[in-house]
Protein backbone atom coordinates (compact mmCIF):
# COMPACT_ATOMS: atom_id res chain seq x y z
CA UNK A 1 0.00 0.00 0.00
CA UNK A 2 2.67 2.16 0.97
CA UNK A 3 4.78 1.55 -2.25
CA UNK A 4 1.70 2.16 -4.21
CA UNK A 5 1.42 5.59 -2.56
CA UNK A 6 4.83 6.30 -3.40
CA UNK A 7 4.64 5.46 -6.70
CA UNK A 8 1.85 7.77 -6.79
CA UNK A 9 3.87 10.74 -6.09
CA UNK A 10 6.50 9.96 -8.08
CA UNK A 11 4.03 10.09 -11.30
CA UNK A 12 2.46 13.16 -10.45
CA UNK A 13 5.67 15.40 -10.84
CA UNK A 14 6.54 15.43 -13.94
CA UNK A 15 8.39 17.85 -16.63
CA UNK A 16 7.84 18.86 -20.20
CA UNK A 17 10.06 17.06 -22.37
CA UNK A 18 9.35 18.09 -26.42
CA UNK A 19 8.92 15.14 -28.45
CA UNK A 20 11.47 15.61 -31.29
CA UNK A 21 14.61 18.43 -32.81
CA UNK A 22 17.31 18.64 -29.75
CA UNK A 23 20.77 20.35 -30.19
CA UNK A 24 23.03 17.83 -28.49
CA UNK A 25 26.01 18.46 -26.20
CA UNK A 26 28.53 15.63 -24.66
CA UNK A 27 29.95 14.71 -21.64
CA UNK A 28 33.65 14.80 -20.65
CA UNK A 29 33.73 11.72 -18.22
CA UNK A 30 31.37 9.70 -20.13
CA UNK A 31 33.67 10.58 -23.66
CA UNK A 32 36.19 9.09 -21.54
CA UNK A 33 34.36 6.54 -19.89
CA UNK A 34 31.46 5.72 -21.92
CA UNK A 35 31.95 6.58 -25.36
CA UNK A 36 29.50 4.20 -26.38
CA UNK A 37 26.93 5.29 -24.16
CA UNK A 38 26.47 8.35 -26.17
CA UNK A 39 26.77 6.40 -29.28
CA UNK A 40 23.87 4.20 -28.48
CA UNK A 41 21.82 7.51 -27.23
CA UNK A 42 22.54 8.60 -30.89
CA UNK A 43 21.41 5.31 -32.54
CA UNK A 44 18.58 5.01 -29.97
CA UNK A 45 17.00 8.52 -31.00
CA UNK A 46 17.73 8.86 -34.20
CA UNK A 47 18.05 5.21 -36.23
CA UNK A 48 15.15 4.00 -33.78
CA UNK A 49 12.75 6.57 -33.24
CA UNK A 50 13.51 8.87 -35.74
CA UNK A 51 14.76 11.89 -33.79
CA UNK A 52 15.99 14.78 -34.89
CA UNK A 53 19.46 15.52 -32.62
CA UNK A 54 21.83 17.36 -33.96
CA UNK A 55 25.44 17.43 -33.01
CA UNK A 56 28.13 20.18 -33.74
CA UNK A 57 32.05 19.52 -33.11
CA UNK A 58 32.16 22.80 -32.03
CA UNK A 59 30.85 22.41 -29.05
CA UNK A 60 33.18 22.21 -25.72
CA UNK A 61 33.09 21.07 -22.03
CA UNK A 62 30.50 23.33 -20.18
CA UNK A 63 33.31 23.66 -17.90
CA UNK A 64 31.43 22.21 -14.76
CA UNK A 65 33.82 20.22 -13.65
CA UNK A 66 36.84 22.38 -13.33
CA UNK A 67 33.81 25.03 -11.98
CA UNK A 68 32.34 22.32 -8.83
CA UNK A 69 36.55 22.11 -8.65
CA UNK A 70 36.38 25.86 -7.80
CA UNK A 71 39.27 26.13 -10.66
CA UNK A 72 37.27 28.39 -12.17
CA UNK A 73 35.02 31.78 -11.41
CA UNK A 74 31.43 31.35 -11.99
CA UNK A 75 31.55 34.56 -14.73
CA UNK A 76 33.90 32.04 -16.63
CA UNK A 77 31.82 29.10 -16.42
CA UNK A 78 28.83 31.06 -17.27
CA UNK A 79 30.60 32.31 -20.27
CA UNK A 80 31.78 29.04 -21.73
CA UNK A 81 27.68 28.03 -21.37
CA UNK A 82 26.27 31.10 -22.95
CA UNK A 83 29.03 29.65 -25.74
CA UNK A 84 27.11 26.78 -25.74
CA UNK A 85 24.16 27.86 -26.02
CA UNK A 86 24.21 30.67 -28.84
CA UNK A 87 25.80 27.22 -31.06
CA UNK A 88 22.56 26.36 -30.16
CA UNK A 89 20.61 29.35 -31.62
CA UNK A 90 23.32 29.12 -34.65
CA UNK A 91 22.36 26.00 -35.84
CA UNK A 92 18.54 26.75 -34.99
CA UNK A 93 17.69 24.90 -32.48
CA UNK A 94 15.58 25.71 -29.04
CA UNK A 95 16.08 22.41 -27.32
CA UNK A 96 19.00 21.83 -25.65
CA UNK A 97 19.54 18.03 -24.33
CA UNK A 98 23.01 17.35 -22.61
CA UNK A 99 24.94 14.04 -21.95
CA UNK A 100 25.96 15.37 -18.25
CA UNK A 101 24.35 15.77 -15.42
CA UNK A 102 26.92 18.15 -13.94
CA UNK A 103 26.45 20.15 -16.72
CA UNK A 104 22.41 19.72 -16.44
CA UNK A 105 22.71 21.06 -13.19
CA UNK A 106 24.94 24.08 -14.02
CA UNK A 107 22.83 25.19 -16.87
CA UNK A 108 19.64 24.92 -14.73
CA UNK A 109 21.37 27.22 -11.90
CA UNK A 110 23.15 29.22 -14.61
CA UNK A 111 19.53 30.04 -16.20
CA UNK A 112 18.20 30.44 -13.05
CA UNK A 113 20.70 33.09 -11.72
CA UNK A 114 20.58 35.07 -15.33
CA UNK A 115 16.55 35.08 -14.26
CA UNK A 116 17.23 36.79 -10.78
CA UNK A 117 19.47 39.12 -12.30
CA UNK A 118 19.51 40.97 -15.50
CA UNK A 119 22.31 42.73 -15.50
CA UNK A 120 24.84 39.73 -14.86
CA UNK A 121 22.47 38.23 -17.65
CA UNK A 122 23.69 41.38 -19.74
CA UNK A 123 27.39 41.37 -18.67
CA UNK A 124 27.65 37.29 -20.04
CA UNK A 125 26.18 38.20 -23.05
CA UNK A 126 28.77 41.17 -23.55
CA UNK A 127 31.39 38.79 -22.62
CA UNK A 128 30.40 36.58 -25.15
CA UNK A 129 30.35 39.22 -27.83
CA UNK A 130 33.97 39.83 -27.35
CA UNK A 131 35.17 37.00 -26.66
CA UNK A 132 33.01 34.18 -29.46
CA UNK A 133 31.76 37.33 -31.60
CA UNK A 134 28.54 35.04 -31.06
CA UNK A 135 24.87 35.72 -30.39
CA UNK A 136 23.21 35.10 -26.51
CA UNK A 137 20.89 32.78 -26.62
CA UNK A 138 18.78 30.82 -23.67
CA UNK A 139 16.88 27.26 -24.62
CA UNK A 140 13.64 26.97 -24.83
CA UNK A 141 13.44 23.55 -23.20
CA UNK A 142 16.55 22.12 -21.55
CA UNK A 143 16.71 18.53 -21.04
CA UNK A 144 18.73 15.79 -19.48
CA UNK A 145 19.51 12.94 -21.92
CA UNK A 146 18.04 10.66 -19.78
CA UNK A 147 15.04 12.49 -19.26
CA UNK A 148 14.11 11.75 -23.31
CA UNK A 149 15.11 8.15 -22.44
CA UNK A 150 12.76 8.40 -20.03
CA UNK A 151 9.69 9.94 -22.53
CA UNK A 152 10.51 6.90 -25.25
CA UNK A 153 10.94 4.13 -22.64
CA UNK A 154 7.83 2.69 -23.73
CA UNK A 155 8.62 2.57 -27.04
CA UNK A 156 11.78 0.97 -26.52
CA UNK A 157 10.16 -1.26 -24.12
CA UNK A 158 7.59 -2.46 -27.35
CA UNK A 159 10.95 -2.93 -29.45
CA UNK A 160 12.66 -4.84 -26.94
CA UNK A 161 14.11 -8.35 -27.38
CA UNK A 162 15.30 -8.50 -23.35
CA UNK A 163 13.79 -7.67 -20.40
CA UNK A 164 14.82 -6.74 -17.17
CA UNK A 165 13.63 -10.30 -16.09
CA UNK A 166 15.01 -13.70 -15.40
CA UNK A 167 14.55 -15.22 -18.08
CA UNK A 168 14.76 -18.48 -16.18
CA UNK A 169 12.34 -17.96 -13.18
CA UNK A 170 10.09 -15.36 -14.97
CA UNK A 171 10.79 -13.32 -12.27
CA UNK A 172 11.68 -9.12 -12.60
CA UNK A 173 15.07 -8.42 -11.69
CA UNK A 174 15.84 -5.94 -8.45
CA UNK A 175 17.34 -2.94 -9.66
CA UNK A 176 18.97 0.26 -7.84
CA UNK A 177 18.79 3.53 -9.76
CA UNK A 178 21.00 6.22 -8.70
CA UNK A 179 20.55 9.46 -9.81
CA UNK A 180 22.94 11.86 -10.18
CA UNK A 181 23.02 14.65 -7.24
CA UNK A 182 22.94 17.57 -9.39
CA UNK A 183 19.55 16.25 -11.92
CA UNK A 184 17.55 18.07 -9.40
CA UNK A 185 18.43 18.13 -6.07
CA UNK A 186 19.27 22.06 -6.55
CA UNK A 187 15.59 22.48 -8.58
CA UNK A 188 13.83 19.71 -8.19
CA UNK A 189 11.01 21.34 -10.56
CA UNK A 190 13.20 20.68 -13.25
CA UNK A 191 13.77 16.64 -13.09
CA UNK A 192 11.31 14.23 -13.68
CA UNK A 193 9.97 13.16 -10.32
CA UNK A 194 11.32 16.16 -8.56
CA UNK A 195 14.79 15.49 -5.82
CA UNK A 196 12.45 13.51 -3.33
CA UNK A 197 10.98 10.53 -6.01
CA UNK A 198 12.70 11.03 -9.03
CA UNK A 199 11.12 8.67 -11.21
CA UNK A 200 13.56 8.92 -14.30
CA UNK A 201 15.22 5.62 -14.00
CA UNK A 202 12.58 3.81 -12.18
CA UNK A 203 9.78 4.79 -15.18
CA UNK A 204 12.76 2.77 -17.13
CA UNK A 205 13.44 0.19 -15.12
CA UNK A 206 9.13 -0.49 -14.74
CA UNK A 207 8.89 -0.17 -18.41
CA UNK A 208 11.28 -2.63 -18.75
CA UNK A 209 10.20 -5.03 -16.48
CA UNK A 210 12.47 -4.78 -13.47
CA UNK A 211 11.89 -4.44 -9.83
CA UNK A 212 12.63 -1.02 -8.28
CA UNK A 213 14.92 -1.51 -4.91
CA UNK A 214 13.67 1.18 -2.48
CA UNK A 215 16.83 1.35 0.61
CA UNK A 216 17.81 4.05 2.99
CA UNK A 217 20.59 5.20 0.92
CA UNK A 218 19.09 5.34 -2.09
CA UNK A 219 19.33 9.25 -2.33
CA UNK A 220 22.70 9.60 -0.84
CA UNK A 221 25.94 10.86 -3.21
CA UNK A 222 28.23 8.71 -4.89
CA UNK A 223 30.67 10.67 -3.65
CA UNK A 224 32.55 11.85 -6.37
CA UNK A 225 32.71 15.52 -4.78
CA UNK A 226 34.88 16.87 -7.34
CA UNK A 227 38.29 18.17 -5.64
CA UNK A 228 37.52 14.99 -3.39
CA UNK A 229 38.21 12.66 -6.03
CA UNK A 230 40.73 14.24 -8.50
CA UNK A 231 43.39 14.91 -5.38
CA UNK A 232 44.66 12.20 -4.17
CA UNK A 233 44.78 12.79 -0.88
CA UNK A 234 41.11 13.46 -0.51
CA UNK A 235 40.22 10.19 -2.05
CA UNK A 236 38.84 8.45 0.94
CA UNK A 237 35.64 10.76 0.64
CA UNK A 238 34.83 9.43 -2.22
CA UNK A 239 34.80 5.65 -1.36
CA UNK A 240 33.43 5.61 1.86
CA UNK A 241 30.41 7.64 0.39
CA UNK A 242 30.00 4.37 -2.26
CA UNK A 243 31.39 2.07 0.65
CA UNK A 244 27.71 3.32 2.56
CA UNK A 245 25.23 3.37 -0.70
CA UNK A 246 26.71 -0.56 -1.21
CA UNK A 247 26.37 -1.15 2.81
CA UNK A 248 22.43 -0.20 2.78
CA UNK A 249 21.67 -1.81 -0.60
CA UNK A 250 23.55 -5.37 -0.08
CA UNK A 251 20.79 -6.62 1.91
CA UNK A 252 18.01 -6.18 -1.06
CA UNK A 253 20.81 -8.33 -3.26
CA UNK A 254 20.34 -6.14 -6.07
CA UNK A 255 21.03 -7.67 -9.75
CA UNK A 256 22.11 -4.41 -11.22
CA UNK A 257 22.55 -0.41 -10.60
CA UNK A 258 21.19 1.86 -13.63
CA UNK A 259 22.75 5.52 -13.28
CA UNK A 260 22.30 8.37 -14.78
CA UNK A 261 25.56 10.51 -14.10
CA UNK A 262 28.83 10.30 -15.54
CA UNK A 263 30.66 9.88 -12.60
CA UNK A 264 28.30 7.51 -10.78
CA UNK A 265 28.56 4.88 -12.79
CA UNK A 266 32.58 4.98 -13.09
CA UNK A 267 32.67 5.49 -9.01
CA UNK A 268 30.15 2.52 -7.77
CA UNK A 269 31.88 -0.17 -10.24
CA UNK A 270 35.58 1.02 -9.66
CA UNK A 271 35.25 1.18 -5.89
CA UNK A 272 33.61 -2.13 -5.93
CA UNK A 273 37.07 -3.48 -6.86
CA UNK A 274 38.98 -1.07 -4.13
CA UNK A 275 36.58 -2.45 -1.55
CA UNK A 276 36.96 -6.07 -2.49
CA UNK A 277 40.81 -5.61 -3.15
CA UNK A 278 41.32 -3.64 0.69
CA UNK A 279 38.17 -5.55 2.21
CA UNK A 280 38.14 -8.71 0.85
CA UNK A 281 34.38 -7.69 0.55
CA UNK A 282 32.09 -8.62 -2.72
CA UNK A 283 28.19 -7.26 -3.38
CA UNK A 284 27.25 -9.38 -6.17
CA UNK A 285 27.29 -13.70 -5.92
CA UNK A 286 30.30 -16.27 -5.80
CA UNK A 287 32.95 -13.37 -5.92
CA UNK A 288 30.95 -11.49 -8.27
CA UNK A 289 30.33 -7.55 -8.07
CA UNK A 290 26.96 -5.70 -8.80
CA UNK A 291 27.24 -4.92 -12.34
CA UNK A 292 26.61 -1.13 -12.54
CA UNK A 293 25.47 0.60 -15.92
CA UNK A 294 24.07 3.72 -17.73
CA UNK A 295 20.56 3.91 -18.79
CA UNK A 296 21.49 3.58 -22.52
CA UNK A 297 23.70 0.86 -21.45
CA UNK A 298 20.71 -0.77 -19.95
CA UNK A 299 18.45 0.19 -22.73
CA UNK A 300 20.56 -1.01 -25.30
CA UNK A 301 20.57 -4.67 -24.18
CA UNK A 302 16.81 -4.29 -23.57
CA UNK A 303 16.96 -3.39 -27.61
CA UNK A 304 19.36 -6.73 -28.32
CA UNK A 305 22.64 -4.98 -28.94
CA UNK A 306 25.81 -6.62 -28.61
CA UNK A 307 27.21 -6.03 -25.02
CA UNK A 308 30.97 -5.23 -26.07
CA UNK A 309 29.56 -2.81 -28.59
CA UNK A 310 28.08 -0.88 -25.45
CA UNK A 311 31.18 -0.64 -24.15
CA UNK A 312 30.92 -3.62 -21.19
CA UNK A 313 33.87 -4.85 -21.40
CA UNK A 314 35.66 -1.37 -20.23
CA UNK A 315 34.08 -1.69 -16.59
CA UNK A 316 35.58 -3.94 -13.98
CA UNK A 317 32.62 -5.46 -12.84
CA UNK A 318 31.89 -7.84 -15.44
CA UNK A 319 28.05 -7.91 -16.45
CA UNK A 320 28.19 -11.34 -16.87
CA UNK A 321 25.76 -12.65 -13.99
CA UNK A 322 23.37 -9.89 -15.91
CA UNK A 323 23.50 -11.20 -19.14
CA UNK A 324 22.97 -14.71 -18.11
CA UNK A 325 20.02 -13.83 -16.39
CA UNK A 326 18.15 -11.95 -18.71
CA UNK A 327 19.22 -14.73 -21.77
CA UNK A 328 21.36 -12.38 -23.41
CA UNK A 329 23.85 -14.28 -25.71
CA UNK A 330 27.79 -13.07 -25.93
CA UNK A 331 30.97 -13.90 -27.26
CA UNK A 332 33.16 -13.93 -24.43
CA UNK A 333 36.06 -14.36 -27.02
CA UNK A 334 35.28 -11.67 -28.71
CA UNK A 335 35.13 -9.14 -25.24
CA UNK A 336 38.45 -7.50 -25.42
CA UNK A 337 39.17 -7.37 -28.92
CA UNK A 338 39.75 -3.92 -31.02
CA UNK A 339 37.59 -3.36 -34.71
CA UNK A 340 37.39 -5.95 -36.88
CA UNK A 341 38.53 -8.60 -34.30
CA UNK A 342 41.51 -6.97 -33.61
CA UNK A 343 43.52 -8.53 -30.93
CA UNK A 344 44.25 -6.06 -27.84
CA UNK A 345 45.42 -8.60 -24.77
CA UNK A 346 43.28 -8.33 -21.82
CA UNK A 347 43.22 -6.94 -18.32
CA UNK A 348 45.45 -7.99 -15.71
CA UNK A 349 42.17 -10.68 -14.23
CA UNK A 350 41.69 -10.35 -10.48
CA UNK A 351 41.48 -12.45 -7.79
CA UNK A 352 38.96 -10.29 -5.38
CA UNK A 353 36.18 -9.44 -7.61
CA UNK A 354 34.78 -10.47 -11.36
CA UNK B 1 39.74 47.98 2.63
CA UNK B 2 36.60 46.73 1.61
CA UNK B 3 35.19 44.06 4.16
CA UNK B 4 35.26 40.36 3.67
CA UNK B 5 31.77 39.77 4.33
CA UNK B 6 30.90 42.71 1.51
CA UNK B 7 33.40 40.70 -0.33
CA UNK B 8 31.05 37.70 0.07
CA UNK B 9 27.96 39.61 -0.60
CA UNK B 10 29.19 40.52 -4.13
CA UNK B 11 29.17 36.86 -5.28
CA UNK B 12 25.79 35.93 -6.85
CA UNK B 13 25.89 32.51 -5.11
CA UNK B 14 26.08 33.97 -2.22
CA UNK B 15 22.91 36.39 -2.60
CA UNK B 16 21.45 33.30 -4.04
CA UNK B 17 22.44 30.57 -1.34
CA UNK B 18 21.61 32.60 1.54
CA UNK B 19 18.50 34.05 3.38
CA UNK B 20 18.05 33.94 7.44
CA UNK B 21 19.25 31.05 8.75
CA UNK B 22 17.66 29.27 11.56
CA UNK B 23 20.74 26.55 12.67
CA UNK B 24 18.39 24.05 12.77
CA UNK B 25 21.38 21.83 11.51
CA UNK B 26 19.00 20.11 8.54
CA UNK B 27 22.31 20.59 6.11
CA UNK B 28 25.06 19.14 8.51
CA UNK B 29 21.88 15.97 9.18
CA UNK B 30 22.16 14.90 5.15
CA UNK B 31 25.67 16.39 4.25
CA UNK B 32 27.88 13.48 3.28
CA UNK B 33 30.97 15.57 3.42
CA UNK B 34 29.95 15.99 7.74
CA UNK B 35 30.19 12.44 8.09
CA UNK B 36 33.42 12.08 6.83
CA UNK B 37 35.44 15.13 7.22
CA UNK B 38 35.07 17.42 11.06
CA UNK B 39 32.77 19.46 8.83
CA UNK B 40 29.50 21.65 9.52
CA UNK B 41 27.86 23.56 7.13
CA UNK B 42 25.04 24.61 9.37
CA UNK B 43 28.07 26.74 11.44
CA UNK B 44 29.86 27.87 8.35
CA UNK B 45 26.54 29.59 7.08
CA UNK B 46 25.94 31.27 10.80
CA UNK B 47 29.36 32.18 11.03
CA UNK B 48 29.01 34.35 7.20
CA UNK B 49 25.36 35.58 8.50
CA UNK B 50 27.11 36.70 11.64
CA UNK B 51 29.02 39.61 9.63
CA UNK B 52 32.06 38.70 12.01
CA UNK B 53 35.00 39.68 10.40
CA UNK B 54 37.15 37.41 12.24
CA UNK B 55 35.33 34.43 12.09
CA UNK B 56 34.92 34.93 8.48
CA UNK B 57 38.61 34.98 7.91
CA UNK B 58 39.27 32.18 9.80
CA UNK B 59 37.76 30.33 7.71
CA UNK B 60 38.91 31.44 4.48
CA UNK B 61 42.29 30.23 6.04
CA UNK B 62 41.22 27.02 7.44
CA UNK B 63 40.62 23.66 5.82
CA UNK B 64 36.98 23.61 6.84
CA UNK B 65 35.53 24.76 3.74
CA UNK B 66 37.39 22.77 1.59
CA UNK B 67 35.59 19.86 2.80
CA UNK B 68 32.09 20.10 0.91
CA UNK B 69 31.90 17.65 -1.97
CA UNK B 70 29.73 20.22 -3.82
CA UNK B 71 26.56 17.77 -4.39
CA UNK B 72 24.13 20.43 -3.17
CA UNK B 73 22.12 17.49 -1.12
CA UNK B 74 21.88 20.28 1.46
CA UNK B 75 20.03 23.01 -0.83
CA UNK B 76 17.02 20.02 -1.66
CA UNK B 77 16.68 20.09 2.20
CA UNK B 78 17.28 23.48 3.86
CA UNK B 79 13.79 24.38 5.18
CA UNK B 80 14.62 27.97 4.95
CA UNK B 81 15.68 27.73 1.02
CA UNK B 82 19.50 28.25 1.82
CA UNK B 83 22.44 26.54 -0.32
CA UNK B 84 24.45 25.90 1.90
CA UNK B 85 27.17 24.84 -0.91
CA UNK B 86 26.66 27.67 -3.24
CA UNK B 87 27.33 29.59 0.56
CA UNK B 88 30.84 27.83 0.45
CA UNK B 89 31.67 27.95 -3.44
CA UNK B 90 31.25 31.54 -2.49
CA UNK B 91 33.95 31.54 0.63
CA UNK B 92 36.51 29.33 -1.64
CA UNK B 93 36.20 31.99 -4.49
CA UNK B 94 36.97 34.81 -2.10
CA UNK B 95 40.07 32.57 -0.08
CA UNK B 96 41.78 32.30 -3.61
CA UNK B 97 41.52 35.96 -4.58
CA UNK B 98 42.84 37.21 -0.73
CA UNK B 99 45.38 34.64 -1.47
CA UNK B 100 43.90 33.04 2.15
CA UNK B 101 43.72 29.64 0.46
CA UNK B 102 47.66 29.30 0.85
CA UNK B 103 47.29 28.54 4.67
CA UNK B 104 45.77 25.65 4.48
CA UNK B 105 46.49 22.33 3.41
CA UNK B 106 43.25 21.59 1.53
CA UNK B 107 43.14 25.08 0.20
CA UNK B 108 46.84 24.75 -1.46
CA UNK B 109 45.26 21.65 -4.02
CA UNK B 110 43.90 24.52 -5.99
CA UNK B 111 47.08 24.43 -7.10
CA UNK B 112 46.61 20.76 -8.47
CA UNK B 113 43.27 21.58 -9.84
CA UNK B 114 43.49 24.66 -11.97
CA UNK B 115 46.85 22.90 -13.28
CA UNK B 116 45.04 19.97 -14.32
CA UNK B 117 41.53 21.01 -14.95
CA UNK B 118 42.04 24.36 -16.53
CA UNK B 119 44.98 22.35 -18.41
CA UNK B 120 42.76 20.19 -20.00
CA UNK B 121 39.98 22.65 -21.20
CA UNK B 122 42.23 25.29 -22.20
CA UNK B 123 44.45 22.20 -24.65
CA UNK B 124 41.82 20.25 -25.43
CA UNK B 125 38.65 21.74 -25.23
CA UNK B 126 37.50 18.77 -22.10
CA UNK B 127 37.57 19.11 -18.20
CA UNK B 128 38.70 15.34 -18.20
CA UNK B 129 40.62 13.94 -21.18
CA UNK B 130 41.49 10.33 -21.24
CA UNK B 131 44.98 11.17 -22.57
CA UNK B 132 45.89 13.08 -19.25
CA UNK B 133 43.96 10.69 -17.17
CA UNK B 134 46.66 7.96 -16.13
CA UNK B 135 46.32 4.73 -14.63
CA UNK B 136 49.96 5.71 -12.27
CA UNK B 137 47.93 8.32 -10.56
CA UNK B 138 44.49 6.67 -10.63
CA UNK B 139 44.88 2.55 -9.94
CA UNK B 140 41.56 2.69 -8.37
CA UNK B 141 40.69 3.27 -12.07
CA UNK B 142 41.09 -0.53 -12.22
CA UNK B 143 43.14 -3.18 -14.19
CA UNK B 144 40.24 -2.55 -16.97
CA UNK B 145 41.60 1.46 -17.55
CA UNK B 146 45.72 0.17 -17.41
CA UNK B 147 44.74 -2.01 -20.33
CA UNK B 148 42.08 0.71 -22.17
CA UNK B 149 44.92 3.15 -21.41
CA UNK B 150 47.51 1.17 -23.35
CA UNK B 151 45.20 0.91 -26.37
CA UNK B 152 43.45 3.99 -26.36
CA UNK B 153 43.02 4.06 -30.19
CA UNK B 154 42.01 0.76 -30.77
CA UNK B 155 39.35 0.88 -27.58
CA UNK B 156 38.07 4.32 -28.56
CA UNK B 157 37.40 3.15 -32.03
CA UNK B 158 35.85 -0.55 -30.96
CA UNK B 159 33.28 1.76 -28.93
CA UNK B 160 32.81 4.06 -31.97
CA UNK B 161 34.35 7.49 -30.62
CA UNK B 162 35.81 9.82 -32.99
CA UNK B 163 38.98 9.94 -31.24
CA UNK B 164 41.36 13.11 -32.13
CA UNK B 165 39.30 13.00 -35.26
CA UNK B 166 37.59 16.02 -37.29
CA UNK B 167 33.76 16.03 -37.17
CA UNK B 168 31.44 15.59 -34.53
CA UNK B 169 31.65 12.19 -32.59
CA UNK B 170 32.85 11.37 -29.09
CA UNK B 171 36.24 13.07 -28.10
CA UNK B 172 36.58 14.13 -31.68
CA UNK B 173 39.33 17.14 -31.76
CA UNK B 174 38.13 20.56 -30.83
CA UNK B 175 38.92 22.75 -33.48
CA UNK B 176 41.67 25.19 -32.69
CA UNK B 177 39.17 28.18 -33.46
CA UNK B 178 37.20 26.68 -30.78
CA UNK B 179 40.18 27.01 -28.36
CA UNK B 180 40.83 29.98 -29.10
CA UNK B 181 37.83 31.53 -28.22
CA UNK B 182 37.85 29.60 -24.47
CA UNK B 183 40.97 31.04 -23.67
CA UNK B 184 39.45 34.68 -25.09
CA UNK B 185 36.71 33.54 -22.22
CA UNK B 186 39.15 32.66 -19.89
CA UNK B 187 41.35 36.08 -20.44
CA UNK B 188 38.47 38.42 -19.80
CA UNK B 189 36.10 36.66 -16.99
CA UNK B 190 38.89 36.09 -14.58
CA UNK B 191 39.98 32.47 -15.82
CA UNK B 192 43.06 33.38 -16.40
CA UNK B 193 43.97 35.59 -13.58
CA UNK B 194 42.89 32.99 -11.17
CA UNK B 195 44.96 30.20 -12.56
CA UNK B 196 48.05 32.97 -12.46
CA UNK B 197 47.10 33.85 -9.02
CA UNK B 198 46.70 30.16 -8.01
CA UNK B 199 50.28 28.75 -9.79
CA UNK B 200 52.29 32.15 -8.58
CA UNK B 201 51.29 31.49 -4.92
CA UNK B 202 52.44 28.21 -5.15
CA UNK B 203 55.30 28.41 -6.92
CA UNK B 204 56.56 30.79 -3.98
CA UNK B 205 55.97 28.72 -1.73
CA UNK B 206 57.61 25.28 -3.95
CA UNK B 207 60.91 27.72 -3.73
CA UNK B 208 60.38 28.92 0.18
CA UNK B 209 60.27 24.35 0.54
CA UNK B 210 63.34 24.41 -1.84
CA UNK B 211 60.87 22.41 -3.70
CA UNK B 212 60.70 22.16 -8.00
CA UNK B 213 57.26 22.17 -9.97
CA UNK B 214 56.93 18.54 -9.70
CA UNK B 215 58.02 18.20 -6.30
CA UNK B 216 56.08 20.52 -5.25
CA UNK B 217 52.92 19.27 -7.22
CA UNK B 218 53.41 15.69 -5.65
CA UNK B 219 53.35 17.01 -2.02
CA UNK B 220 49.83 18.63 -2.71
CA UNK B 221 48.39 15.84 -4.59
CA UNK B 222 49.15 13.57 -1.74
CA UNK B 223 49.52 15.03 1.90
CA UNK B 224 47.29 14.40 4.21
CA UNK B 225 48.79 15.85 7.45
CA UNK B 226 45.94 18.12 9.02
CA UNK B 227 43.31 16.44 11.77
CA UNK B 228 40.49 15.89 9.40
CA UNK B 229 38.77 13.03 10.03
CA UNK B 230 35.58 12.34 12.02
CA UNK B 231 36.69 9.04 12.92
S1 LIG C 1 19.42 23.59 6.84
FE1 LIG C 1 19.29 25.76 6.22
S2 LIG C 1 18.38 26.84 7.99
FE2 LIG C 1 19.06 24.82 8.72
S3 LIG C 1 21.17 25.19 9.49
FE3 LIG C 1 21.39 24.56 7.36
S4 LIG C 1 21.41 26.47 6.19
FE4 LIG C 1 20.61 26.98 8.21
S1 LIG D 1 26.98 20.65 -1.06
FE1 LIG D 1 28.62 20.50 0.46
S2 LIG D 1 27.66 21.22 2.35
FE2 LIG D 1 25.97 20.69 0.95
S3 LIG D 1 25.47 18.53 1.43
FE3 LIG D 1 26.96 18.49 -0.27
S4 LIG D 1 28.97 18.27 0.72
FE4 LIG D 1 27.51 18.97 2.32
Amino acid sequence: MIYEGKQKIWSDYQKEIPDDHYFYVRSCIRQSFFPASEAAFLHITRNILNKDIFETEHHTTCGGIAYHSDAIPQETAMTIIARQFALMKKYGYENYVCSCITSFGLYCETMETWREFPDLKEKIAENLWKSCKLEFAVPKFLVHASDMIYKYRNQIAAHAKFKLVDHKTGKPLKVVEHIGCHYSKMFPSKGVGGAEYPYVLAGMIEAWGGEVVDYPERRHCCGFGFRQYFVKSNRGYSLSNTYKKFESMEPYEPDLIITNCPGCPYFMDRWQYVIAESEGKTYGKNGHGIPVMTYEEVAGLVLGFDPWDLGLQTHQIGPEPLLDKMGIPYNPEEKYKGKNGKDLGQPRQLDCIR
Amino acid sequence: MEKLYDRLMKDYRLREGLNACINCGTCTAICPAAEFYRYDPRRIVDIVQSKDEAEIEKLLKSDVIWYCGECMSCVTRCPRKNAPGLVIMALRSLSIDTGFFMESEKGRQMYVLCKDLCGNVLNYGYCIYPREFHYKGHEEAGTVWEWQEKHLEDVYERLGANFDGEGPGALRKIPDSDLAELKRIFDITGGTERMEKVKEAAMKKAEELGLSEEEYFNKVYTECKGAHFNH
